[in-house]
């Protein structure tokens, strides 16, 4: 596997985050190594959200610090860590609904274009060379998605699944070093659920991305990642390679008893 | 049908990207633009002063009311002071080349950039609240620039008002409409390409994106206060550039004109035209500059037939405007840019048009 050089990109140290009363993330801790994929299971309402969030920067924990290749990044504004090499996608869709597929995933391209309101004003002294550059790399990443029939079409006008691509795409477009998903296969059936698992493989192997997955369809984070951790009421309770994260009695009991009963019935009936 | 109405005509493949990301969308929309602009150059020549003048007031509102459209339509903020943007560009101009012995030509630009920096400054509050919040805090703008302008005998003339010099380049003095007409025009042209530019690359879709989903815009590296202040900034300066404009045709400038309802007629001209569309800025300064001369028309005409309704024609202007915003709010929230997208699909596919 891809993940054994052993080295660690991003560290997650004592997060806690509260909201009012509610203890999202009690005191959580873990270690990300470059080049695996790590998910992060739990039930509804755990904190794996949030979790993704602190990293992102779009919650400040109240205590912890994350490390990401070395550097304390914890205080860092969010638009400061996708130069750093951290990019994502949202559990609920946020996508730019009245641009074109190809400007949503163009924004991705943000941090690494040059050009500003000046140059672009004057397009044709320089911008227009580079955007056509970066619209060359954006291509790749349609063609490697498979999307390039809807490249022009208004993002908020396509289905959810295609919507889900779309915004894969645009994390993709940043060059992440981490990538972080949340939810990438919710609401999706079974065909489109083993695509996007394709992509995430192949975007894991192939372009070198760290991947960390917030997941509930157990067969796909049992097939593809190399560690998992449960989070249950906002802390972490296991971690370790999916099959002893399953073999584990309190994760059995805090989150998978029922769901593991009724994927074995549907295995059995299928 | 669901075919959109950017779809391309048949038989049209784009090869390269350059040719995908162009201002207009067709090749065929481009000859059409720039057959309309050549059309355009012999205006003067053909048209009597009095649609010449409707063509200047096109022009230079036409240029304040796209930065207006790049400030609430592209990046989704709200002023309700752009008429006071445009004021003290037409001020600055007029005390920059009074004071300076700053050739007008050079004084506009110049208007322009001193009306980005009050622009921006008004626009710092954006940063932090959005809204109804941000509309009160520009109508705040709108008012203390309003009486900055009656007061600062310094910049404005005061009350009293200053003098702006007609355009003189190399001696000639463009002193009439037929030929102030073109200075306009020029403007008009680099203007609109530099906006349509502007929209095309990074820093136009960072607006946009902020618009959409600023969470989501953040995440994607764009710092979202900058993005707001630079959107007040650029749409200042379309404000002062227009007013620098409008300054120098009149040659004279007074606080009476730059009021809170002409902000409301900036906002109509974008409402109307269609918020976030270049085209529609254009389409709907056309609606409001000549929506007045077109009521004139009529009620002098019925005027023959029902005595007494000249005496309210100027009341029934004001509420023309009013009325068709109302109208286009509900029946065309799109604006006259979705309209025109409609009819060019319409006969794109002409015959099979159902
Ligand atoms: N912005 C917020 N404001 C208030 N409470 C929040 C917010 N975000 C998350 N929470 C609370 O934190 C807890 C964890 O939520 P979340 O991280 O979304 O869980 P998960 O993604 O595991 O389903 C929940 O109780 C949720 O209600
Ligand atoms: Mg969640």
């Amino acid at each position: 596997m891809a993940q054994e050089d052993g080295e660690v990109l991003l560290e997650v140290r004592n997060l806690t985050l509260a909201f009012g009363g509610v203890q999202a993330l009690r005191g959580v801790s873990l270690e990300v190594l470059k080049n695996e994929i790590f998910s992060i299971i739990g039930p509804n309402g755990a904190g794996k959200t949030s979790l993704l969030n602190c990293i992102s920067g779009r919650y400040r924990p109240q205590q912890g610090s994350i490390i990401f290749r070395g550097q304390d990044i914890t205080r860092d504004k969010p638009n400061k860590r996708c130069a750093a090499g951290i990019g994502r996608t949202f559990q609920n869709l946020a996508l730019y609904s009245h641009m074109t597929v190809l400007d949503n995933i163009l924004v991705g391209r943000h941090h690494l274009l040059r050009n500003n309101f000046l140059t672009g004003a004057l397009y044709w002294l320089g911008a227009q060379k580079e955007e056509l550059e970066h619209r060359r790399e954006v291509e790749d990443i349609i063609d490697f998605l498979e999307i390039s029939h809807i490249r022009k079409a208004i993002a908020g006008t396509l289905s959810y699944g295609l919507r889900k691509r779309v915004e894969l795409a645009r994390a993709v477009a940043l060059r992440p070093q981490l990538l972080l998903l949340d939810e990438p296969m919710a609401g999706m059936n079974h065909e489109e659920k083993e695509e996007m698992a394709r992509y995430i493989l192949d975007l894991n192997e192939e372009w070198g991305m760290t991947i960390v997955m917030i997941e509930h369809d157990m067969g796909v984070v049992m097939d593809i990642s190399h560690r998992v951790a449960v989070l249950d009421f906002g802390a972490k309770i296991v971690e370790g390679r999916p099959e002893e994260v399953m073999a584990d009695p309190r994760v059995r009991a805090a989150y998978l008893g029922d769901e593991m009963a009724l994927a074995e019935e549907q295995s059995t009936v299928a | 049908m669901s075919l959109t109405a950017d779809s391309m005509r048949c038989g049209e493949f784009r090869t390269t990207y350059k040719a995908d990301t162009t201002i207009f969308p067709t090749p065929r929309s481009r000859n059409f633009a720039i057959a309309g602009l050549i059309v355009l150059l012999f205006a003067p020549h053909v048209l009597d002063t009095y649609y010449t003048n409707l063509l200047i007031q096109i022009g230079y509102y036409g240029i304040a009311a796209l930065g207006l459209n790049i400030l609430v339509g592209f990046s989704g903020q709200i002023s309700l002071g752009h008429s006071a943007f445009f004021g003290f560009g037409a001020f600055a101009s007029a005390w920059i080349s009074n004071n300076f012995g700053v050739p007008v030509i050079l004084a506009i630009p110049l208007a322009g950039l001193m009306t980005t920096a009050v622009g921006m400054i008004v626009g710092i509050p954006a940063a932090r609240i959005k809204g109804l919040y941000l509309a009160i805090a520009t109508l705040a703008a709108q008012f203390i620039l309003e009486d900055f302008f009656n007061r600062a005998d310094w910049f404005s003339g005061g009350s009293a008002g200053s003098v702006a010099q007609p355009l003189n380049l190399f001696g000639f003095v463009f002193a009439t409409d037929k030929s102030y007409f073109y200075v306009v025009l020029f403007f008009m042209v680099v203007m609109y390409l530099a906006g349509s530019n502007l929209l095309r690359s990074r820093d136009g879709r960072a607006f946009v994106a902020v618009r959409d989903h600023y969470l989501s815009a953040e995440i994607m590296g764009i710092n979202l206060t900058k993005y707001r202040i630079l959107a007040f900034g650029v749409s200042s300066f379309y404000a002062g550039i227009g007013g620098a404009l409008f300054g120098h045709y009149l040659g004279f400038v007074s606080a009476e004109g730059f009021t809170i309802l002409l902000s409301i007629q900036f906002l109509a001209m974008i409402i109307i035209g269609g918020l976030g569309s270049v085209m529609g800025t254009l389409l709907g300064t056309v609606f409001i500059v000549l929506l007045p001369e077109v009521m004139e028309a009529l009620m002098t005409t019925l005027g023959s037939q029902l005595p007494g309704l000249e005496r309210g024609v100027s009341y029934l202007k004001e509420m023309a405007i009013g009325l068709a915003i109302v109208l286009f709010l509900i029946f065309e929230p799109d604006g006259l840019a979705h309209r025109w997208k409609q009819i060019k699909a319409y006969w794109k596919l002409y015959p099979f048009s159902y």
